[in-house]
């Protein structure tokens, strides 16, 4: 406030001026940084100016700073998105027209972009009138401009001001959009077919069923099929603005013919949208076109086979493949059963077999809408084998993935096809040599847990982890104490107090240090899970004796379980990890690691 | 682009005036090429400078002349670099210049050495901010504690300055030494051509290319072709053309696969067997190849002829128009001066009715693909003065040299034209020998 008046007026030798004057100084410093923090503080320059010299100075010198570095521009166009305030409130927002303007034609897209977002931005504070006199001008300069920045800049503008003009005007910038829709160069047709969908919405019915179905129609066949793959994406916003009954006659043959093209970029992105765009269209209608849209597909996916045995595998078609096989599973609730197994089936069959994890992955991670419409039965025979594949995968992470999916996959086979098929996998996993996966089975088992029962669990999982606890290999006995924290709560406290409990006080004498500590952490874990008189009597002693450990760190464990604290030393525990994997002198190097800490 | 339909008649065409440039004595032009609208003419040079020439608006008192091409832009565009791991080092010699369309007022151009290609932008400046709080006009610090007003920097119009500046650096995408680039009718891509990988790079994405043809074989001693020269169709985005040390020419479709090792169109013609020799193969080496404005024809200049190819006919050239035929009888000597391996351009006129392309001798051929008229021309300073008609030139082929002939023996071959470029609408031509640039135009009547 004190910079406001002063700043206006000019007090004489004022020393708050002298911040101002050298902010003023630095937008044209040679240094960029100081360029940009002078840029970054231009609210604060605004502000010491006053409303007045704001408008009347400051903007016009900004207009023709579009020489600048691109961070400066791409800040300044940020600033005046905000600057409504500091020029005199929506009254003079207009002001800001010119330097937005001048950068929304320079040749860096982001500050363009930012341009137009700020535009897009101000659009809003002006009055209808003022929109009318002096933002919509603008936008047809941009629309009209000799350049195609410009003109692509103009693309992003007209559905803002649409809704807020006369009819008259209106009609004009219809007219625009049309004529930026046949632009010669691809660029300024790219910018008008993303901004497709977004006009659309703004339009009258009449007019998106006469101008816009015209236009994406041209658009979708444009010659450049880099336009033609943005018409696509426009699709999707078309189709849940028409009417039911006009959606076959006026986008299905557009969309038809983008999921032929011949450009794999085309195909690639309809398969992308595929879902999406269909839910938006009416369920019968797909019937009509997914035979064709499919047979293209396959197409694609049958190139792989007679390939790979040539070493000649394209990434085109691993590209279209994963696309689909993410959204290929969830057509078959649109398709129903006999279609699914026709036509799906021997698709996902295809690429359950696929060479690629991510393509079998895709597929598995969306059984359960097959499951639905066929039932597991039919899928199991052949998915199990990909399952087992993945489960056994050499790479870690492959590994890693398929038993995120375990819970999922358990939920739609249910318990019996997974006792008899996928059990084994789920307990051959907890031994696994790789951290990472053996904690991944550990939180699984919990989910598995969660899903079938403490019931289930005592019969079929606590036996075979309290197994691990006589495991010669103490990392399996540590995982036995991973798995029992996990599990405790989800088995309740009788399992727990009755068949973990034992095992882990049993633990406590275990000869590794490593072991010792993580019984005294189970134990503060499991503790609110047990009953108090099992704490007092059976816990606590084997704490305190822990407390008395020769291990520095079994102590501290003991000690903080004793005292209840929820506090774990996770670095030094995972650094432990890490150094007992490679396999030296362990207590010497703890003593080392907690030297160093 | 609009293109004029004008008919060419080859002799006419040359003769006129023409203006000889020679800023940079020492260095020799490595590429010549005019933008989109013929304005603006870049060379390249050896020493890694690009100057760029801008067209003059044509002078009242001389209504019978085009405007001429002055300097408008100097400056470095790649420095001699060493490459530790490898022990190379990389030349700073500008092998291929690519204007990109115009976007806004300012020009950009690609420009790229034997690893790295830079995308530059060539802006004007006629303003400048004057005015400081915390000094005097004449620079003397004011004291910072008698500042009574804040001062807003004011615009003055100043002399047009023109700056080029480095916007984009696309570099670590090439083992082996580029030789073209060309910028993809899409307006945001463009590919890159080394001897045996072909990359597709984003215009504004520096750190990521796509590699999109390899032909370099698991074992290095089962190489026998090379990446000679490679260029985007001029409508079609996902059309483009490579050329081979063999002669050959693949076609491929982008739009089939993102990997484009399976060419769509293969352009071969059959070797005569009579015709073979020693040389054939390095003579049929193709050292540049060039689409017609239309798209229908591409153009390939091997060492002793140019063809014409329609793309819609693999198994030969349309047409065949021999350079310097006489020198079959001299390819052992050319062999033994490494000449056989020069690399001669060629290209389009406006109206893709004529072709150009260099010879030795400071001699540039062009004909006429309608009337398959040629004719023979000489950029020397001697020959030619300014504002002179350039007179054709002969070589004697057969036993008995008639008078204005020149002897096969006496040709100079040190002094070759390598580059030229022919403006995209207009009868204007610029030609680069050695460290000249002559730029001729045809008279206007």
């Amino acid at each position: 406030r004190q910079l406001r008046r002063n700043g206006g007026g000019g007090a004489d030798g004022d020393d708050s001026l002298y911040p101002i004057a050298v902010l003023i100084d630095e937008l044209r410093n040679e240094d960029v940084q100081l360029r940009l923090n002078s840029i970054k503080k231009l609210s604060t320059i605004a502000l010491a100016l006053g409303v007045e010299r704001t408008r009347t100075e400051l903007l016009p010198f900004l207009t023709d700073t579009i020489y600048d570095e691109d961070e400066v521009l791409l800040a300044l166009a940020e600033q005046l998105g905000n600057f409504t305030m500091l020029v005199g409130g929506p009254e003079y927002v207009h002001c800001l027209l010119p330097p937005l303007e001048s950068l929304a034609t320079v040749e860096e897209t982001v500050v363009r972009d930012k341009a137009v977002e700020s535009l897009r931005k101000i659009s809003q504070e002006h009055s209808p009138v003022d929109l009318e006199v002096h933002f919509e001008p603008l936008v047809k300069r941009l629309a009209s401009g000799d350049w195609f920045t410009s003109r692509t800049s103009a693309c992003g503008l007209f559905s803002v001001c649409y809704p807020r003009v006369s009819s008259t005007v209106k009609a004009e910038i219809r007219q625009h959009f049309r004529t930026l829709c046949s632009d010669d160069t691809p660029m300024v047709r790219r910018a008008a077919a993303s901004k497709l969908g977004e006009f659309a919405k703004v339009l009258e019915l009449d007019y998106v069923k006469s101008d816009i179905i015209s236009l994406f129609t041209a658009l979708a066949s444009d010659e450049q099929d880099s336009v033609r793959l943005l018409a696509v994406e426009a699709c999707v916003s078309i189709a849940t603005l028409l009417p039911q009954e006009d959606l076959e006659s006026l986008v299905m043959p557009t969309l038809r013919q983008a999921a032929e093209d011949k450009s794999w970029r085309v195909r690639y992105m309809v398969a992308d949208k595929f879902s999406e765009t269909f839910v938006s269209l009416q369920m019968y209608l797909c019937f009509n076109c997914i035979h064709s849209v499919l047979t293209i597909w396959l197409s694609d996916l049958c190139l792989l086979c007679p390939v790979s045995e040539q070493e000649l595998v394209s990434d085109t078609n691993q590209h279209v493949k994963s696309a689909l096989a993410s959204v290929i599973m969830g057509l078959s609730t649109i398709l129903g059963k006999d279609n699914t197994i026709e036509h799906l089936l021997p698709l996902f069959l295809a690429q359950l077999k696929d060479e690629c994890p991510e393509v079998r992955l895709n597929i598995i991670s969306n059984l359960d809408c097959v499951n639905e419409v066929i039932g597991i039965r039919q899928l199991s025979q052949s998915l199990l084998p990909a399952i087992v594949e993945l489960a056994e995968d050499a790479k870690w992470r492959v590994r890693l993935a398929i038993i995120e999916y375990m819970p999922l996959l358990a939920g739609q086979l249910g318990v019996e096809f997974f006792d008899e098929k996928l059990n084994t996998l789920c307990m051959a996993w907890l031994i696994d040599h790789v951290y990472a996966i053996r904690e991944a089975a550990t939180c699984n088992l919990m989910k598995l847990v969660e899903k079938f029962g403490a019931e289930w669990a005592q019969n079929t999982i606590v036996p075979k982890v309290l197994g691990m606890a006589n495991d010669p290999n103490y990392l399996h006995r540590m995982t036995t104490l991973f798995c029992i924290n996990a599990l405790s709560e989800a088995c309740g406290q009788d399992i727990t107090t009755k068949q973990m409990l034992p095992v882990v006080l049993k633990m406590s004498n275990d000869q590794v240090a490593n072991v010792r500590f993580n019984v005294a952490k189970s134990l503060q874990k499991i503790g609110p899970v047990l009953d108090s008189n099992a704490l007092q009597t059976e816990v606590k002693p084997v704490l305190e004796k822990l407390a008395t450990d020769t291990d520095m760190d079994v102590k501290y464990f003991a000690q903080e379980a004793i005292s209840g604290k929820h506090f774990t030393l996770i670095n030094v525990n995972k650094l432990k990890m890490a150094i007992i994997k490679s396999e030296m002198h362990f207590n010497l190097l703890v003593f080392t690691v907690l030297v160093l800490a | 682009m609009t293109k004029k339909s004008h008919t060419v008649n080859v002799p006419d065409l040359v003769s006129g005036i023409h203006s000889v440039f020679c800023p940079f004595s020492a260095d020799i032009i490595s590429t010549v090429e005019f933008n989109y609208s013929g304005d603006l003419l870049a060379t390249g040079d050896k020493g890694g400078r690009v100057v760029i020439f801008q067209h003059e608006q044509e002078s009242k008192n001389r209504p019978q002349l085009r405007g001429e091409y002055n300097v408008y832009s100097t400056f470095q565009s790649h420095e001699p670099e060493f490459d530790y791991l490898k022990s190379l080092e990389i030349e700073e010699k500008i092998n291929k210049i690519r204007w990109l369309p115009q976007q806004n007022a300012a020009h950009f151009l690609l420009s790229t050495n034997d690893k790295t290609i830079k995308l530059w932008k060539i802006s004007e400046r006629d303003k400048r901010a004057e005015g400081y709080n915390l000094k005097d006009e004449d620079g003397r610090l004011r004291d910072p504690f008698r500042i009574t007003s804040l001062r807003v920097p004011v615009l003055m119009p100043m002399d047009l300055m023109v700056e080029a500046s480095p916007r984009r650096i696309f570099a670590n995408a090439h083992t082996y030494h580029i030789n073209s680039i060309s910028v993809n009718s899409d307006h945001e891509t463009y590919l890159s051509a080394d001897d045996l990988r072909i990359n597709l790079w984003h215009l504004e994405i520096t750190d990521r290319s796509f590699n999109i043809v390899d032909i370099k074989p698991a074992n290095m001693e089962e190489l026998t072709e090379v990446i000679t020269a490679a260029e985007c169709h001029p409508l079609q985005c996902n059309v483009f053309v490579y050329s081979s040390s063999k002669g050959t020419i693949r076609l491929c479709d982008m739009r089939a696969a993102a990997l484009c090792d399976r060419h769509s169109k293969f352009f071969e013609e059959p070797e005569d067997p009579s015709s073979r020799s020693f040389f054939s193969e390095i003579i049929s080496s193709i050292s540049d190849v060039k689409f017609s404005h239309s798209g229908r024809y591409m153009m390939t200049r091997d060492y002793l002829s140019v063809k014409v190819w329609d793309l819609n006919m693999e198994n030969r050239p349309v047409e065949t128009y021999q350079v310097h035929e006489y020198l079959r009888s001299k390819l052992c000597s050319l062999y033994e001066n490494d000449c056989i391996f020069d690399k001669f351009e060629c290209c389009w006129n406006g109206s893709d009715s004529a072709i150009m392309t260099g010879s030795y001798n400071n001699f540039f051929r062009m004909f006429d693909r309608n009337t398959r008229r040629d004719i023979t021309l000489e950029a020397s300073r001697e020959s030619s003065k300014p504002r002179a008609t350039l007179k054709p030139r002969k070589v004697s082929t057969g036993g008995k040299r008639k008078k204005d002939e020149i002897s096969v023996d006496s040709l100079d071959f040190n002094k070759k034209i390598l580059h030229t470029a022919w403006h995209p609408k207009d009868n204007v031509i610029a030609v680069a020998a050695t460290n000249n640039l002559y730029i001729f135009q045809d008279k206007i009547n």
